[in-house]
């Protein structure tokens, strides 16, 4: 065999490894996907990956949502809590991380200490206080406790990320601005925030998908099934119908994924360079 | 000019506001309540009353808090050194310059997106059920298990395999680190005749020493937080903890005391020993890391 030849039946097995591994990996994604169209009577035991025939029966079902709440409401729900955590924590995470990268004051090195130190920190050490003080305030079954930690810049990872780009930015932009008289304020607003817009972008994506699967904060906050997000909602509806409707349950888990697997394939760039540069994990 | 070179506390305080703010009040402020209310007997309605380290002392005496601990031990020991291995496997193989390398990375990646959700753990626990696709598949090889999910010997297996699914993001960063290795290092180790093995060992694994120990940090600590799976693939099976008790994670357990009982004070007691378990795991690593993990310009 000449070593050209070999070169590419080297190549060739390693694609076909390769894909024979992606396709075993991503056997439970589409199990989902086509269990969702079949027959909700014969999915557990039924091992062909082509539905036959292809229903849409499931979807029918999914949609008319759990305990008379539609699944749009539901989706609604989720919609509201993910858009209003991205707007938080951009707003409140950009300022902060310009403050890391770019101001010198004392007392800078200890805080961004203290900032990483909680990247390791067992969040359930904060919740129960957090909730008795949500509680008094009478804000359970609330969207308040919610959202009110993403404004407050709490996910210390997206600082963190933001903080290693702006890093990067070349110094002579601020200095150059600052001979024109440009303040804090306008160097973050008119030069920094806008150069960072791609970890920006990597910050909004990650916080929509993680809000949007959150399941921990709404099950112990939300009480009232109007106002569920769909994990939780979900949840209740693996409670209530487990036994009689098998093919509406994978139906809407697919719908309460949809979001997420469409986020991927448009931003899988900004998400892949996100966790190679920060280490913040899907 | 003069502002940004000697230092500016009033603007970097005005840009630290929120983050400030969240620190104080959703941070340290919480953490001395817990550590506070994890000495007292507290169910939400009386005032908590000071019971010293009592809540401690009973923590070993419940068998479900030290079965508990038992389930969460093996599940980390088993669900992390697996994800890491598949992800440094996966890393190894991808590291190579092919046509698609980026589009195979980004496949093997969506798990860690999805793989924490309800609906996926939901999906696992369809396939791990009785006469689904494990079973059967496992049946045909002559090993007759039948569905994990209710099996008190399996069903923590099946929780581990979920995480260890999700290897894609560890592998994107081993990925990152396996870039980062000067192709000279491989160059030279093989004029001094060394072979892949050798290599592997002698170039790679010290160089990459540093992401790995990273990696592993983090997993640890994301292992020791498991729940949404283990709550939810135990809907419907043994109440709580699933089958015999077999996948009560600490957390399931600290949000069954917390949450469904209104045990505050022992609640933040667990939570505070959690802190403590993962402290000490932590400073351990960092520990053993001086002889393990080799930096840029120290001798491998």
């Amino acid at each position: 065999m000449t070593s050209g030849g070999k070169a590419a039946a080297k190549r060739l097995l390693w694609h076909a490894g390769a894909i024979l591994l992606l396709v075993v990996v991503l056997y439970p994604v589409f199990w989902m996907i086509s269990s969702s169209f079949k027959d909700s009577r014969s999915i557990i035991g039924d091992l062909d990956l082509l539905p036959a025939p292809p229903t849409t029966r499931n979807y029918a079902t999914a949609a008319e949502g759990v305990g008379g709440i539609s699944v749009w409401r539901l989706f609604g729900n989720s919609l509201l809590l993910a858009v209003v955590s991205v707007a938080g924590t951009v707003i409140s995470s950009a300022p902060a991380a310009y403050a890391f990268a770019r101001v010198r004051f004392r007392g800078r090195g200890a805080l961004f200490a203290l900032m990483i130190s909680t990247l390791l920190l067992p969040f359930h050490v904060l919740i129960i206080p957090q909730y008795i003080v949500f509680q008094r305030l009478d804000l359970i079954d609330t969207y308040v406790p919610l959202l009110v930690g993403k404004f407050l810049a709490v996910e210390a990872f997206f600082v963190f990320l933001l903080v290693q780009f702006m890093r990067t930015l070349p110094h002579e932009l601020d200095e150059s601005a600052t001979i024109d008289g440009a303040g804090h304020a306008r160097i973050f607003w008119n030069i920094v925030l806008p150069l960072s817009r791609p970890a920006l972008i990597t910050t909004s994506i990650f916080t929509f998908i993680w809000t949007w699967n959150d399941f921990f904060g709404p099950l112990i906050y939300l009480s009232t099934p109007d106002t569920y997000p769909l994990p939780l909602a979900l949840q209740l509806y693996i409670d209530q119908t487990e036994a009689t409707d098998y093919g509406a349950l994978i139906a809407m888990s697919m719908l309460a994924l949809l979001p997420v697997l469409l986020f991927f394939l448009v931003f899988q760039r900004f998400l892949i360079e996100g966790v190679s540069t920060s280490g913040i994990k899907g | 000019m003069t502002r940004t070179r000697h230092g500016d506390a009033g603007a970097g305080l005005l840009f630290l506001t929120p983050w400030l703010l969240g620190m104080l009040l959703l941070t340290i402020g919480p953490m001395l309540a817990s550590l506070y209310l994890s000495f007292t007997d507290y169910n939400l309605f009386d005032a908590p009353e000071w019971i010293g380290l009592e809540n401690y002392r009973r923590m070993f005496d419940d068998p479900r808090y030290l079965q508990s601990v038992r389930v969460t031990g093996g599940y980390v020991a088993l669900a992390v050194p697996l994800k890491m291995l598949a992800a440094l496997g996966v890393a190894l193989l991808l590291n190579q310059p092919r046509r698609g390398q980026g589009l195979y990375r980004s496949a093997f990646y969506a798990p860690s997106l999805i793989g924490a959700s309800v609906s996926l753990s939901l999906v696992w626990k369809s396939i791990f059920s009785d006469g689904a696709i494990v079973d059967r598949g496992l049946g045909a090889i002559g090993l007759h298990t039948g569905g994990w999910v209710g099996r008190p010997q399996w069903s923590l297996p099946m929780l581990v395999l979920l995480a260890a699914w999700q290897f894609g993001g560890p592998m994107v960063i081993f990925l990152a680190g396996l870039k980062q290795i000067p192709a000279e290092l491989y160059e030279a180790a093989a004029v001094d005749g060394a072979g892949p093995w050798r290599r592997f060992r002698a170039v790679t694994l010290p160089m990459l020493s540093p992401v790995i120990f990273f990696n592993l940090l983090l997993e640890i600590i994301g292992a020791f937080q498991v729940f949404t799976s283990a709550f939810v693939i135990a809907t419907g099976v043994g109440g709580g903890g699933g089958p015999a008790g077999s996948t009560l994670v600490y957390t399931v357990y600290l949000y069954d005391k917390g949450f469904s009982d209104f045990r505050m004070g022992y609640a933040s007691a667990m939570a505070w020993m959690l802190v403590l378990g993962v402290g000490l795991i932590t400073a351990l690593l960092f520990r053993t890391s001086r002889v393990w993990v080799h930096y840029a310009g120290e001798k491998p």
